[in-house]
């Protein structure tokens, strides 16, 4: 099939930045990533500068790939990382936009490629249990209710891609920060600072100038690994409380 | 350079007991003064960089990824062994060392082995402490199942993404020790050389990938974990960006490179569609605890499925060839990864492949779907259920267990794996070979430690599935944060280490022209279309099966396609800059040499075992011919560049616990 890809291409964080139009022939077998290979190699034929796009394990798992294909992060299938999409979903003589996230916390970095490290320092502010390595109890010593384990799995499932952010028209970041707090705070293991922890992450996703929620729920739609919204309210039950406990102190 | 495995006396049981009570420590006030570089953030970096944290080391971590958490520990599906013996079948501490060193076909060492298998149990433990999410029962203890080539229920498990939640644990300790300021976090910077100082590890000399500029790094000692070579083949399991090049430029520095040749080709991947594939994506191991695995019997059968005449569901049961459960009645569908992939490949090559290119065969779900959706008709005290129902009923069950390996298959392939059997083929997936390390995870380098995949421990000529977390963070969390001890308490009093010395300067000088010189090349054929070639040698001549006239034939091509690399690669853009190419270019570089060790490698061992299997020596019925006369040991190659080629040492194997045996999971 013969595609028409419309691509975002800024040299530096600085460069203002602009459309190009490439055209590029695909087979339906090819990943997305792959058809942009087979670009890439185009251009390098031709010694012009390739495309640059963040990828790593192609399997939907890694969170590094990303894009914005048409206005969606990810692109259009349900609970799909862009490197999952395949060109069978695509039809001979399309137009493709391809665009990074945009979000002032997620600056871009050269073509579609951003920085997500603010997710980072966000977990490093209180995205983990405080316990070092060392001779914990059983692991069988705390028993965990299966469907409560299973609930946690599904918070703990997030990729950190950064797709809600890039869905969201506050580019707001409650739903990565929810699902974190949601994983270890559902957990008898994470309760125990979970206060401290939803204050603390909070503070620090606000530091970063990801922008508020206002319940657009875009976030979950876009969400390659479909985390639910209903984390983002376990986060505001966990900092609301901790908020009018006096004895919470971060 | 000293080459001594370093086991510390006494029964094996009580080896790591006594030594861990016997050795030097490093005391906090004198901690705070030593400083790590640990280069690689997936399980085994990770762990390591936070345990020496919270110990109070000044250490600072490494990753070329945007950030610790994309590490390709990441990718890892189906579980995490430990001899906890939750399931009551009789499982022991001693038979996971037995079944890991049966599994590895007697081809690695047994102290390191059983030290894994000890604190196998610890790593639960700590996970759980973690928040990891592992699979629960109804009573709330955790869940287990099992793996191939074992016959117990000893695997961990969190869906099927056991990886994931197991470095997100790892990724959080580090965050918070990053926090603390104990660790200081280098996202982005890829280790282009090793620095030596008086022939001890001292540092690295590192590229900022967003900037292009080269750094020097200095420590009193360099702790790799980068996990393995995969990628040395183009297509494999791995992902996209792994490569050799941080433990290859160890090597280039001194360090022994062991068993390059066993690779592990992963019986279930979802086959090569096209000339375009960019990798290859696993099926969980986990699946062969349900799938069934078949060819048809008759060629034209065979024939019609790959002519999409056919599907399996058209193939009557007799009609079928369950090869695995037919050759290996003891194991059946749960047999090793070896060898369950070089069976697929003979009915492959008989011509019973049933994919358009002839290299797939079927991992078929329909047994187990209506005898849960049965089992699951009874519990609910359906009588007599009709066959839809019970469909119906086990489809859900079969999608609990696995439905988001079922989901990525169908995604990849656009094919229902609920309606119609998969089709999987062996991949590359994980290299058992790697640096060599003594009992405290040292290399031959003084100082310069190898943890996780990177180094070739503990996995012998065969890893079996499931045991490669538990190996990364048992190095990471309970091993080297004991062992540095043995290096570091006598470095108390070395002062900290300038990374404007010479050789730093030196180091970082001849990475640069080793860059340049690829970029100056300016010639017309991408970095990708070589890195396809050597794959492809590597696959053809390397891969599932070997033998001297295919090595020596690829040794010499190999050679070629180098020489051809330095004179007609060419690489846009510039050194100076954010520039994936150039990072390509350098790791494909060092993968053509890795390569060529990986054949010399492969052509000194004149013996089958684990992945590596030679045409010239199998038994009449097609199963590996171990030579345990003359090859039980470890090579150990030294690099000594182009011209000189490569010199091996061997480390003689003694087994005085376990009997060498044929492999036999008949």
């Amino acid at each position: 099939m013969n595609l028409t890809l419309k691509i975002w291409r800024q040299k530096s964080p600085k460069d203002k930045g602009r459309f190009e139009t490439y055209k590029v022939e695909a087979s339906p077998h090819m990943s997305f990533l792959e058809m942009l290979d087979v670009l890439n190699e185009e251009l390098i034929s031709k010694k012009e500068d390739p495309v640059t796009f963040e990828h790593d394990c192609r399997e939907g798992i890694c969170g590094t790939c990303s894009l914005v294909i048409n206005g969606q992060p990810h692109g259009p299938n349900k609970g799909t990382a862009t490197c999952q999409l395949h060109m069978r979903h695509y039809k001979d003589g399309d137009i493709i936009v391809i665009e990074p996230y945009r979000a002032a916390a997620f600056p871009v970095l050269k073509d579609l490629a951003v920085d997500r490290s603010a997710f980072d320092r966000i977990i490093q502010a209180g995205g983990y249990i405080s316990v070092n390595t060392g001779a914990p109890q059983d692991g069988n010593a705390i028993p965990i209710e299966k469907d409560q384990a299973a609930k946690a799995f599904d918070a703990a499932a997030c990729i950190g891609c950064g797709a809600c952010v890039a869905a969201c028209p506050n580019a707001s970041a409650m739903l990565f920060v929810s699902a974190k707090v949601a994983h270890l705070a559902m957990l008898p293991q994470g309760k125990v600072e979970a206060k401290r922890r939803a204050q603390a992450m909070v503070r620090q996703m606000d530091a970063e100038g990801f922008g508020m929620c206002s319940n657009v729920t875009a976030c979950e739609v876009e969400c390659p690994k479909e985390i639910s919204v209903k984390n983002i309210a376990r986060l505001n039950r966990e900092y609301l409380s901790s908020s009018i406990s006096s004895e919470t102190k971060v | 350079m000293s080459f001594d495995s370093n086991v510390p006396p006494g029964p094996l049981a009580e080896k790591w007991t006594q030594y861990r009570g016997t050795m030097n420590l490093v005391a906090p006030n004198n901690k705070r003064r030593i400083e790590i570089i640990v280069v690689g953030t997936g399980l085994a970096g990770a762990s390591a960089a936070a345990t020496l944290g919270e110990l109070g080391y000044n250490v600072k971590c490494f990753t070329f990824h945007d950030s610790p958490r994309r590490a390709h520990s990441i990718a890892a599906q189906g579980g995490i062994n430990a001899a906890k013996n939750y399931a009551n079948d009789g499982d022991s501490v001693y038979r996971l060392f037995y079944d890991t060193i049966k599994g590895g076909d007697y081809r690695s060492r047994e102290s390191n082995v059983y030290r894994l298998a000890e604190v196998s149990r610890n790593i639960i433990d700590q996970a759980v402490a973690q928040g990891v999410p592992f699979a629960r029962e109804y009573g709330g203890l955790l869940d287990n199942r099992s793996f191939g080539g074992v016959q117990v229920s000893r695997t961990f498990y969190a869906r099927g993404q056991t990886g994931q939640q197991l470095l997100l644990g790892a990724y959080q300790a580090l965050s918070r020790q990053i926090a603390q300021g104990n660790v200081e976090m280098y996202n982005r910077h890829e280790m282009l050389d090793l620095v030596l100082v008086d022939g001890k590890a001292r540092g690295i000399i590192v590229r900022n990938l967003l900037t292009g500029e080269l750094e020097r790094h200095a420590a009193h000692c360099v702790v790799l974990a980068t996990g393995g070579y995969g990628n040395v083949f183009y297509l494999s399991t791995n992902a996209m960006n792994c490569n050799v090049t941080a433990a290859w430029r160890a090597a280039r520095r001194g360090a022994y490179m062991a068993n390059p040749c066993f690779t592990q080709i992963h019986p279930t991947c979802i086959p090569q569609s096209g000339d375009y594939q960019s990798k290859l994506t696993l099926m969980s191991e986990s699946l062969r605890n349900d799938g069934r695995v078949w060819v048809p019997k008759k060629q034209e059968d065979a024939k019609a499925i790959r002519e999409g005449k056919k599907t399996g569901n058209d193939i009557a049961d007799a009609d079928r060839d369950y090869f695995l459960e037919r050759r290996y009645p003891a194991f059946g569908n749960l047999v090793p990864r070896d060898v369950a992939s070089r069976a697929a490949k003979v009915v492959c090559d008989e011509g019973l492949g049933v994919a358009p290119t002839g290299l797939a065969v079927f991992l078929d779900f329909e047994d187990a779907i209506m005898r849960y959706g049965r089992s699951k008709a009874h519990s609910a005290g359906l009588h007599n259920p009709s066959d839809s129902k019970v469909r119906e009923l086990g489809e859900q069950v079969v999608e609990e267990k696995y439905g988001n390996l079922f989901e990525m298959y169908e995604k990849i392939t656009g094919e229902n794996p609920y309606k119609l059997p998969m089709k999987i083929y062996p991949a590359v997936h994980y290299t058992m070979g790697g640096l060599w390390v003594d009992y405290n995870l040292e290399t031959n380098i003084p100082g310069l430690f190898a943890l996780g995949e990177c180094n070739f421990s503990d996995h012998g000529a065969n890893r079996l599935g499931a045991s490669a977390l538990m190996q990364g963070l048992a190095d990471g969390y309970f091993v080297l944060p004991y062992t540095i001890g043995q290096f570091l308490s006598n470095e108390i009093r070395t002062p900290k280490f300038d990374p404007d010395a010479q050789e730093f300067l030196d180091a970082e000088k001849d990475t640069r022209e080793r860059l340049e010189g690829m970029m100056n090349v300016k010639g017309s054929q991408s970095v990708e279309s070589f890195h396809r070639r050597l794959g492809k040698i590597m696959w053809d001549y390397c891969g599932m099966s070997r033998n001297a006239d295919g090595l020596k034939k690829a040794r010499k091509m190999i050679q070629e396609l180098r020489e051809e690399f330095y004179k007609d690669v060419f690489v846009p853009g510039s050194l100076d800059e954010y520039n994936p190419e150039v990072e390509k270019a350098h790791r494909v570089a060092d993968f053509f040499e890795l390569g060529e060790l990986m054949v010399v490698d492969a052509l000194d061992r004149n013996e089958s075992c684990g992945g590596h299997f030679r045409e010239e020596y199998q038994t009449e019925e097609g199963e590996a011919l171990r030579n345990d006369e003359d090859y039980a040991y470890v090579s150990a190659w030294e690099y000594k560049g182009w011209e000189e080629g490569p010199v091996l040492h061997k480390e003689e194997l003694v087994f005085e616990n376990v009997e060498l045996k044929t492999r036999s999971y008949k």
